[in-house]
């Protein structure tokens, strides 16, 4: 469970060269952390790979803060 | 070696013949390894993986129609599997259905956006990915003369065209941040099957608006792709190049 909050968060600072604290369950990708659209697609990419998981494009447009990639992560893995 | 392509893999839409295969030929000179794919003449495909060999690069052949992107996908998917990386698309695929607007019919029209204007979509959209994490490639669209200018009994190629020309601004912008280059090349009148079966009013028009007062070769194409594709060029996109004796300036 942890795990995975902190392997999505490291992935997260690295991707968008935000702060560690920065990043909460409840930050939006776009409105809080500086992402514009482009960087929310590779963010989903790099999380493909991480879990080794497939998100679909459905999936991934409802995908805005750090506590739904969790989410989705621990109910697909 | 300007524009060095060596240790690059690339692939080239439309390789069998004319101005692909000059491409997918070229490419291999500067030292990249090239997918050739095809839609219809295998044997003419073979040749041009075999002028690639020849050279000593690696070439694969790949049978896939542009114009269905989960086609164009797969055919992606087995350039990674033999290459490993894809740096370098080439949209060069491309077919004619030549007729007046009142005679032309609806699948006519049709046929020839979905190849030559969608089938370049596809390709954007499935070398994006891999492009994307590499943080690098390049993207080179054949346009054509006529999307700039016009021409008469071509009303479905010339929209297909201008919509490649569009399509690449957009597309540069997009994929600019992420290091990926995507350019347009216009070629004018070019000796090739496709324009041997203009009909001569046609040819003898056109002729008359090339300043250089020659056709083209498709050598002359591949040339400016070559140097689209290289590191030489890595402060340009969006740009649309045209290379076609002076008839559009």
């Amino acid at each position: 469970m942890s795990e995975v909050v902190d392997r999505v968060k490291r992935i997260v600072v690295d991707r968008l060269g935000v702060d560690e604290a920065e990043v909460t369950l409840e930050a939006s990708f776009k409105d809080d952390l500086g992402a514009d659209s482009l960087d929310v697609v590779e963010l989903v990419m790099e999380l493909e790979d991480e879990f080794d998981l497939e998100i679909s494009d459905e999936d991934a447009e409802k995908i805005t803060t750090v506590g739904e990639v969790v989410n989705y992560i621990q109910s697909h893995t | 070696m300007f524009a060095d392509l060596s240790g690059r893999t690339a692939l080239v839409t439309g390789a069998s013949r004319g101005i692909g295969r000059a491409i997918a030929i070229a490419l291999a000179e500067a030292g990249a390894d090239v997918a050739v794919n095809y839609s219809g003449s295998e044997a003419a495909a073979a040749d041009t993986a075999a002028a690639i060999e020849a050279l000593g690069r690696k070439a694969v052949i790949l049978k896939a129609n542009v114009g269905k992107a989960a086609e164009f996908d797969e055919m992606v998917k087995s350039v990674l599997d033999a290459f490993g990386k894809l740096d370098i698309l080439v949209n060069n695929a491309g077919i004619t259905r030549d007729n007046l607007i009142m005679r032309m019919k609806e699948e006519e029209f049709d046929q020839v956006i979905e190849t030559n204007l969608k089938g370049v979509f596809n390709g954007i959209k499935a070398v994006t990915r891999p492009m994307m994490k590499q943080r690098s490639g390049r993207i080179i669209n054949i346009s054509s003369v006529v999307g700039a200018m016009g021409n008469p009994g071509q009303a479905n190629y010339v929209a297909a065209k201008a919509g490649v020309i569009g399509l690449t601004k957009s597309a540069a912008r997009e994929l600019s941040s992420r290091g990926i280059t995507v350019n347009c090349i216009a070629p004018g009148f070019i000796e090739t099957e496709m324009t041997d079966k203009l009909p001569e009013d046609v040819k003898g028009s056109m002729m008359g608006g090339i300043p250089l007062a020659r056709l083209g070769k498709p050598e002359d194409i591949a040339a400016a792709v070559r140097f689209l594709a290289s590191s030489e060029a890595s402060y340009m996109t969006g740009q649309t190049v045209h290379v076609d004796g002076g008839m559009y300036m």
